[in-house]
């Protein structure tokens, strides 16, 4: 089971996030009108043995989402920040 | 009390012969002692046969003395306290326990099945997959015959009256198993201030310490463990779980414990729970968890009366048991002989001792001669004989070109001993490989990369107590950042290499997995029908699949497979241990979280108010709904026609608090709602509501409900009750992570608020006597109007909205005054025949509207599908608007909401009924649509129903048929509009 040491509550049991999905996808503009485009945001996704960036939601915590960094294969979280944060 | 029933008992050992037990098996009153399993305390009553086997229902005694043990599973106690399947070998004796050998009918000397055993050609390898898996459908109709013919013990059916309890711990150093590693390594690590958490499955600390002969720094075994558990109890910083085994270990060096709490009394105490199922988090875990002797493999090495050499001495030093009278020991390495010495020293002499390597060091030969006992060296066995027990071996020699001479020993007991395997069950289960060492002819520890774990003493390959002893002590020294490098695997200098395993030539069956029957020919002829991968040949006979996972068989298949196929053992390759390491009760795993408390019951903040008012409830989700409130002799039919009849002519009033409320405020609520509905919102005033529908990003519909605006930047979201997380998480991703620069709050309030929606014609004059002074006139409230004010102190929010078809209004207060708005309604409500109705009804009344709810909304079905494609917008982009116009989800025989009637007006249809064709062929594969909600009709009195229907919206007015039972029920029903009653809304406005 995970821990992640969630920026606002601190370090926290799995059990009280919910997974988000990968976050190195970024959602296309809202007037972007190619359903190819649309396509490749809800269906493509990486599958890395390794690093992988994803995002959690606290849910029965404060309620952020998290983007979180976590190796695939020895579940290591690497690197925890407010989601907010990092978009561009 | 006198033990002479107990003739195999002898003096010594660690049974407390203060304390004599009396226990059944097989309806038998025998007598052991307290410190005795149950298999120690059988074999001292002479007791050899236990259970007959899987698929042969060949005769099998006790053959190890730990959760080894692939022969001695009895299903333990009785009625609602029974278990199958438990090990003899590891369950602790108590008074009054009660045992049955299992997989034999009518009785365990005389078993019918064992004419399986005559059949045994047609039962080989792959048999499963042969012979019943074709044509398809033929396992369906076999599975039962061979569940009884071949398998397990028996569980009950009955409830289980015991309790058990997840509970969590932590500690600096985790340490499992307390045999001379675990015990030093528990003691360096705690002297360094470590906590540590010590895990032992046994009911005594000590391991093989316990009954092996041996030295640790100049002390017997026995004086080094007494002394050691000593200082250990000494020592505040170790907390020590004996009973407990560790059956899991997964990532962040978490280990899944179950503390066998009570499994050694008769009647547990109701206060405490039957077993613990122990979340470990550890920052370092030392696996300390021994090794297992391997047997060799022969004609009818499943006979009773044979077993491991080890087992033969916990037998003796632990138990003070005598396995047999006339002992004969099978070896090819040094322990055998350390056995032998060990039995002479408690004055058991074997009776010969067969040793398969050639040559055979001189020194074993000088022990043999001075013990007097025959030795036969490089000589093997080639099949055991006997019945229902050992009688006798058949034994040749090993390979001098001569031909082989078939030699006759008489004897009862046979232990054996063909080298050793490193408990890795544990680090394989966290993914890592266990790499074969030629030298040691054995499989040792991979490389744990991370340092968080190690593991020590026989467990990374050491075959001594004071190897293990100080092992021990320097991998806890390693964890514990004492010491720079790791400890190294036993890796032994100048050691011969091991003799290659017998195979001798029997038409006797050979066994390898003695759980499952599988035997080595099995093994051969899955590899001469082209399997290779030990994980296919695992999958294909069965080896290792039993509930013990091949703990004494694994070795001996992956040997084999090296030796058909000619190849490196270190080439062949592994299988995989998962999780749990020995078998767990369902109790265990799941805890206190059964029946009532499988999950939170949530309760409206009106339960009070409907317990007085003699509601019946239902589950729903989470949440404890009134389901309908009966009235004198009524049932849940009666009532709701009842219930939904008096809303379509006067006035009822139910419960809408479990709807989810999103309290939305910022100054870009507006532009913000207006992204994630499919319609506008712009243009809705402040006192205003809308109904909106939301889809996900792949156009499908995710949610609907109705969003109020309270105020220029403040409105109230209502979700469906199902809904409510999955939309608050959905809201809070768009804007923070997607659209971060929107100013848009949100916050969850569905506890905050709560609500009834009162509807039926006579609803606005029950809001106008509830509410003196408070205008709410078609012109004050319009529909889909809002109003909100403080009443007497009592905060009110109402909005005109329907979902029954009726004038109706929702009117919501803060949680905690949700008894007073209740009595405030219910006696404003007093003129005008208020009554109550519950979820069934408020379920009839909008399946006769045809409004959609959760089966509707299935996570498959588009806003067209649902009939609202209407509602959404051609001029603005929103979430799903894209996506939602993609080939397939706007095909014109796409499934479409539609109304049923069934032709005969008093027949019921069901949910999940699959629609066909009125064509009259036979109805076969998955139909044209499928039935989603039910409900008779008070309005039409017949029953009437919703579907979704491909090109449902084409249909209406056709027959077609709703089919149920696999095609037994065929039941006509006409397509008509969803909209049962009231298709223009009039009422709405009534
Ligand atoms: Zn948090």
């Amino acid at each position: 089971m995970l821990r992640i040491d969630c920026p606002f509550c601190g370090l926290r049991d799995e059990t009280e996030f919910t997974y988000g999905g990968d976050a190195s996808r970024t959602r296309p503009p809202l007037d972007e009108t190619r359903a190819e485009v649309w396509n490749d945001y809800v269906y493509q996704r990486p599958n890395p043995k390794g690093l992988h960036s994803e995002y959690w939601f606290h849910q029965h915590g404060c309620r952020s989402w998290l983007k979180i960094t976590r190796d695939m294969v020895s579940h290591e979280i690497t690197a925890v920040a407010y989601a907010k944060d990092t978009g561009e | 009390m006198s033990t002479d029933r107990q003739k195999l008992r002898i003096g010594g050992g660690l049974v407390d012969r203060g304390k004599p037990v009396t226990f059944r098996f097989d309806g038998r009153v025998l007598k052991g002692f307290a410190g005795d399993t149950l298999a120690s305390a059988l074999l001292a009553n002479g007791r050899h046969l236990v259970g007959r086997s899987f698929k042969y229902h060949r005769p099998r005694g006790i053959f190890a003395a730990g959760v080894e043990e692939p022969n001695a599973l009895v299903e333990l106690g009785a009625e609602d306290r029974l278990t199958p399947n438990v090990q003899a070998t590891a369950q602790e004796l108590y008074e009054g326990l009660q045992a049955k050998s299992q997989n034999r009918w009518p009785s365990l000397r005389f078993d019918l099945m064992a004419v399986n055993n005559l059949f045994s050609r047609f039962l080989t390898a792959g048999f499963y997959y042969k012979t019943f898996m074709w044509p398809a459908g033929a396992w369906e109709f076999y599975e039962k015959f061979i569940r009884r013919a071949a398998g397990m013990g028996k569980g009950t059916h009955l409830p289980d009256p015991d309790t058990y309890e997840h509970v969590h711990d932590h500690a600096d150093i985790a340490v499992v198993g307390s045999g001379p590693a675990g015990l030093s390594a528990a003691l360096t690590a705690a002297e360094a201030g470590k906590d540590v958490l010590l895990i032992e499955q046994d009911f005594e600390l000590g391991g093989t310490l316990l009954y092996e002969a041996g030295e640790i720094a100049g002390q017997a075994n026995a004086d080094w463990r007494r002394q050691t558990i000593a200082r250990i109890n000494g020592e505040p910083k170790i907390r020590v779980l004996t009973r407990t085994t560790a059956f899991g270990y997964y990532e962040n060096n978490i280990l899944g414990c179950v503390e066998r709490v009570q499994d050694h009394v008769l009647t547990p105490d109701p206060h405490v729970p039957r077993q613990r199922l122990r979340h470990v988090r550890a920052e370092k875990v030392i696996l300390a968890t021994g090794a297992f002797e391997r047997p060799f493999v022969f004609g009818n090495n499943d006979l009773p009366g044979i077993l491991l050499s080890s087992a033969a001495e916990a037998y003796v030093n632990r138990y003070a048991v005598l396995p047999g009278e006339k002992m004969v020991l099978y070896t090819n390495q040094e322990s055998g002989y350390r056995v032998a010495a060990s039995l002479l020293e408690r004055g058991i002499r074997l009776a010969a001792i067969i040793d398969a390597r050639s040559p055979v060091p001189t020194r074993h030969h000088h022990f043999a001669r001075e013990a007097g006992i025959p030795l036969y060296p490089a000589h093997e066995v080639a099949e055991a004989k006997g019945g229902l027990h050992l009688k006798g071996l058949v034994i040749r020699k090993i390979g001098d070109g001569l031909e082989p001479r078939d030699i006759r020993l008489d004897c009862d007991t046979l232990i054996q001993s063909a080298g050793w395997a490193p408990v890795l069950h544990l680090q394989s289960q966290r993914g890592i490989k266990p790499v074969y060492h030629a030298a040691l002819d054995s499989y040792l520890p991979g490389k744990c990369a991370d340092g968080q774990h190690a593991c020590a003493g026989a467990a990374a390959g050491y075959p001594t107590s004071e190897d293990a002893a100080v092992h021990g002590h320097k991998v806890a020294r390693y964890l514990i950042g004492a010491a720079k490098t790791a400890p190294r695997l036993y890796a032994p200098k100048d050691a011969p290499p091991p003799s290659p395993a017998p195979v001798p030539l029997t038409r006797a069956k050979c066994f390898v997995d003695l759980q499952h029957d599988v035997t080595r020919s099995d093994i051969e002829q899955g590899v001469r029908e082209g399997f290779r991968s030990p994980e296919h040949i695992k999958r294909y006979t069965t080896q290792g699949m039993a509930a013990d996972q091949g703990k004494t068989g694994n070795i001996n298949t992956l040997k084999i497979l090296s030796q058909v196929q000619d190849k490196e053992q270190s080439g062949v390759g592994t299988t995989t241990f998962r999780p749990p390491y020995t078998p767990l009760t369902i109790g265990a795993v799941a805890g206190r979280s059964i029946a009532g408390e499988l999950r939170p019951t949530r309760l409206s903040p009106f339960h009070d108010c409907h317990v007085r008012a003699g509601a019946e409830f239902i589950t729903a989700g989470d949440w404890l709904r009134p389901w309908y409130y009966p009235g004198p002799g009524e049932d849940v039919t009666a009532a709701y026609i009842r219930e939904a009849g008096e809303v379509r002519s006067g006035v009822g009033m139910v419960d809408v608090s479990t709807l989810g409320k999103i309290d939305i405020q910022g100054p870009d609520a507006a532009e913000f709602l207006n992204r994630v509905y499919v319609n506008g919102w712009k243009t809705l005033p402040v006192g205003k509501a809308r109904y909106g529908l939301m889809l996900r990003d792949d156009g499908m519909v995710m949610d609907d409900g109705t969003t109020w605006r309270l105020g220029e930047h403040h409105y109230f979201m209502t979700t469906t009750t199902t809904g409510a997380g999955a939309v608050m998480r959905h809201l809070e991703y768009l804007l923070q992570i997607d659209w971060p620069e929107l100013k848009v709050h949100l916050t969850s309030v569905s506890d905050e608020w709560g609500g009834v929606a009162i509807a039926g014609p006579r609803s606005r004059a029950v809001l106008g006597s509830s509410f003196p002074g408070v205008d709410v006139s078609t012109e004050a409230i319009p529909h889909m109007g809002v109003l909100e004010f403080d009443h007497e102190g009592l905060p009110v929010r109402i909005c005109r909205l329907s979902f029954s078809g009726e004038l109706a209004f929702e009117v919501y207060t803060r949680a905690g005054f949700a008894g007073n708005l209740w009595d405030l309604l219910t006696e404003g409500g007093k003129p005008h025949d208020l009554r109550l109705y519950g979820s069934e009804a408020l379920g009839a009344l909008r399946i006769e509207k045809g409004h959609v709810a959760g089966p509707e909304l299935d996570g498959r079905t588009t806003a067209d599908d649902l009939g609202l494609g209407g509602m959404q917008s051609t001029k603005k982009a929103y979430v799903g608007s894209v996506l939602k116009n993609r080939e397939g989800l706007i095909r014109n025989d796409r499934r479409q909401l539609a109304g049923l009637k069934p032709v005969e007006g008093d027949t019921p249809l069901k949910a999940g009924m699959l629609l066909f064709e009125g064509d009259g062929i036979t109805p076969k594969g998955h139909g044209i649509g499928h039935v989603t909600s039910v409900t008779y009709s008070p309005e039409l009195k017949r029953h009437i129903a919703l579907a979704l229907l491909a090109e449902g919206r084409e249909r209406v007015g056709t027959l077609i048929r709703a089919v149920d039972n696999g095609g037994a029920t065929v039941i006509d029903v006409k397509v008509c509009s969803p909209h049962f009653i009231d298709p223009e809304g009039e009422r709405l406005h009534a």
